[in-house]
């Protein structure tokens, strides 16, 4: 219900002032009435300038709208969609770039998902809407900006994402890469340069953070016996925490080396431009992590 | 330049200049505060409730003549004040017994206003409370059984046992909780009355009525939290069909109101955001209930929302739990002496509109209820093991149906996806 990035451009002409809200900037208070009138049957799209302010309404995510249908038994369903920008964009300093996928999805009677290219952004956003309980809609600031190619599928107006299921970015035998978001690009740079050292990674773009679609995780690491978990947020009970647990859980005895997880550094984030890259992971601490997995410390090729 | 000798007392002076006109600070007695005389009539008083203040002032306007009730209102206002009322003892009397666990929070002596607003309301209309929320279910037409059942924790309860005292839900009622967090009901208030609106506006699906209404019901503490102010602002800035019911007992937990609140006339604060701001005496259920017409029938009309500050007391503590040490006794019973349902009895039987046997017989019949509802609860089954993991999400599966009606998530084709880097 914000003005963000022009995400919502054009939207208020082509639905008009009744269905594109503008509010003052009071997430609790427009939070919480949104919740509300998800209570009676409407399906409200909560926009947060940038998911650090969902904190101030992170009550009404949390109390209100993730625990209504449990506590009430079934009879309050919460249609709603939190959406914005999530994680770190450049050069924001600290309180503008977090990010919230491992607090959300902490919660039972949440969904989390996390688009990376266009087709996700668009097929889970629809699933989303249409989803009867209560959506966290991660996107990215710096994604805005890229273009992927998409299929006429795609543009299809009812094309829509399952919500718990990831997607294999790229197919490999070596190494398994988990990463949502932002990263998932960068997994696949990282994927290209291991490619010519020999090392066939394959990345997995996790697209929905709760329900994790473990099942497509286990059955990669059964089959490359590898495993690198990949994102932007603080390490510490990270989403890679949770998928290293899963696969021990599930897939022990395929691993042939430790899990490595690579997450932000365990900072708030930095101001300063050279400090912030190295607060963020970056495509070569990928690689090395990939090849410290394949037991490869020191590249084979002459070329890094 | 030399710096000028910096005191406290000269910091606070021009503060003190300013309040110390007609009225004094309300809080002189704080040590944070410089010692101002203030008013003698305010000094002497213990127990400062906000009708107070305002008697004080001579800004409240002169009492209007009593309202009155017809015989079969009063007798309505009466059962459904006596049911809240002996609802509530017997709950205390089960936690005692061990029947009942967790937080409970009583309503007793605040009746009348449950009863004064909740009577006027449709079955369309909602009302969310907070977590002292049995007496606004039992108002609302929730089943006495099905509330006891609840606070049991029973599978038989409003919400299958797994809300509890403190969330109360029911759709059919259109009771939306029973919220623990002081404030955390006002925007979701506030979004039910937007829903309404919106529903009637640009849906087009207009009730023979007008408007659904909605009632938000918290106390004084809230009238100091950030949302109660953000609510304000949106649902005036919207006209958005809502009544905020101010149930002021004059204890938040346990920080006195007084001690808590810069200004503790809170109906003020409607004014303040555009809207009118009321304040009515909480232990009269006609007076409340002719405040409440007026509110409720100013949301249905679209004329936006109200502000409506109910001076009520709580007899018994926040909570179970609570000891009640901070309350003085000559407090206590200032409003033990003003009890709601004593003041309308004796109202009934002095206008003659019924008579002692017929209020004892009404009275009867709610001791026989209120026992049924424990015997109900008492043999109701503990929800099944099964029932932990229910209800979680609406739909579990998640949206994914394609144009062939199938899930999405069973094609084994569908992640290939087209997307490349």
């Amino acid at each position: 219900m914000m003005c963000s990035i022009q995400i919502t451009k054009g939207l208020l002409d082509k639905y008009g002032p009744d269905r594109v809200l503008d509010t003052p900037i009071t997430e609790a208070g427009f939070t919480g009435i949104a919740v509300g009138a998800a209570y009676q049957g409407l399906r409200p799209v909560v926009e947060f300038m940038t998911f650090n302010f969902s904190m101030q309404a992170i009550d009404h995510i949390i109390n209100s709208a993730a625990k209504s249908n449990y506590m009430s038994a079934g009879q309050i369903s919460v249609p709603i969609v939190f959406r914005g920008p999530n994680g770190a964009a450049a050069g924001v300093g600290a309180q503008h770039s977090q990010c919230y996928a491992a607090w959300y999805a902490h919660v039972p009677g949440l969904k989390v998902l996390a688009p990376y290219s266009a087709e996700d952004a668009r097929g889970l956003l629809k699933s989303a809407i249409r989803d009867p309980d209560p959506v966290v809609f991660l996107e990215n600031e710096l994604l805005y900006g890229e273009s992927f190619p998409i299929s006429a599928e795609v543009l299809d107006s009812s094309f829509s994402l399952p919500i718990g299921k990831a997607k294999i970015e790229r197919e490999g035998k070596d190494i398994t890469i988990t990463a949502y978001s932002k990263m998932v690009g960068y997994a696949l740079q990282a994927a290209e340069i291991l490619s010519k050292e020999g090392i066939s990674a394959e990345v997995i773009n996790l697209r929905s953070i709760r329900p994790l679609d473990r099942a497509a995780i286990n059955a990669s690491v059964r089959k490359t016996n590898r495993l690198v978990t990949l994102e932007e947020g603080f390490p510490q009970h990270g989403v890679g925490s949770e998928i290293c647990m899963s696969v021990v859980e599930e897939s022990f005895e395929y691993l042939d080396a430790p899990v490595e997880r690579i997450a932000g550094a365990d900072v708030p984030m930095p101001y300063a431009a050279n400090l912030e890259r190295m607060a963020v992971p970056q495509v070569d601490d990928i690689v090395r992590a990939a090849k410290r997995a394949c037991y490869r410390a020191a590249p084979m090729a002459a070329t890094a | 330049m030399a710096a000028a000798s910096f005191t406290a007392a000269k910091f606070l002076a021009p503060v003190a200049a300013r309040s110390g006109g007609d009225r004094a600070p309300l809080h002189a007695s704080s040590s944070l505060w410089p010692r101002t005389k203030p008013a003698p009539r305010l000094r002497t008083r213990k127990a400062l409730a906000v009708s107070d203040v305002l008697s004080g002032n001579k800004a409240a306007p002169a009492a209007a003549a009593h309202p009155s009730a017809t015989r079969d209102e009063a007798l309505e206002l009466y059962e459904d004040m006596v049911l809240g009322r002996f609802f509530e003892d017997m709950c205390a009397q089960m936690y005692y017994r061990g029947k009942m666990f967790g937080f409970v929070h009583l309503y007793n002596g605040q009746e009348a206003v449950s009863t004064g607003f909740i009577k006027l309301l449709n079955q369309a209309d909602c009302v969310v409370s907070t977590y002292r929320d049995h007496v606004h279910a039992l108002s609302k037409g929730v089943p006495p059984r099905s509330v006891m059942a609840e606070l049991f924790g029973k599978a038989t309860g409003c919400c299958r046992g797994q809300g509890g005292s403190m969330h109360m839900f029911s759709a059919p009622h259109n009771l939306l909780g029973g919220f623990a967090f002081i404030g955390e009901g006002i925007p979701v208030a506030t979004g039910a009355a937007f829903a309404a609106k919106y529903r009637h506006e640009v849906l087009k699906e207009s009730g023979p009525d007008g408007l659904d209404v909605t009632l938000a019901f918290f106390g004084d503490g809230t009238c100091n939290n950030g949302q109660f102010f953000e609510c304000l602002n949106m649902a005036q800035l919207w006209k958005l069909p809502i009544v905020f019911v101010v149930e002021n007992n004059l204890w938040a937990i346990g920080m006195s109101h007084v001690r808590a609140t810069s200004d503790p006339e809170i109906w003020k604060k409607g004014p303040a955001f555009g809207m009118p701001g009321v304040h009515v005496d909480g232990m009269d259920v006609l007076k409340v209930r002719e405040v409440a017409k007026e509110a409720i029938e100013r949301a249905r009309r679209g004329e936006g929302p109200t502000l409506v500050e109910c001076e009520t007391y709580r007899f018994r503590g926040h909570s179970l739990a609570d000891p009640d040490e901070l309350r003085k006794p000559d407090e206590k019973s200032h409003y033990a002496a003003r009890d709601p349902i004593a003041a309308l009895k004796k109202y009934i039987i002095e206008q003659n509109l019924a008579t002692e046997s017929e209020l004892k017989s009404i009275e009867k019949k709610i001791d026989d209820v209120v026992e049924e509802a424990v015997e109900f609860a008492d043999a109701s089954p503990l929800p099944p093991r099964s029932q932990l993991l229910e209800n979680v999400f609406s739909d579990p599966k998640g949206f994914g149906i394609g144009s062939d009606g199938k899930y999405r998530c069973e094609d084994p084709l569908f992640t290939q996806g087209t997307a490349q880097v």
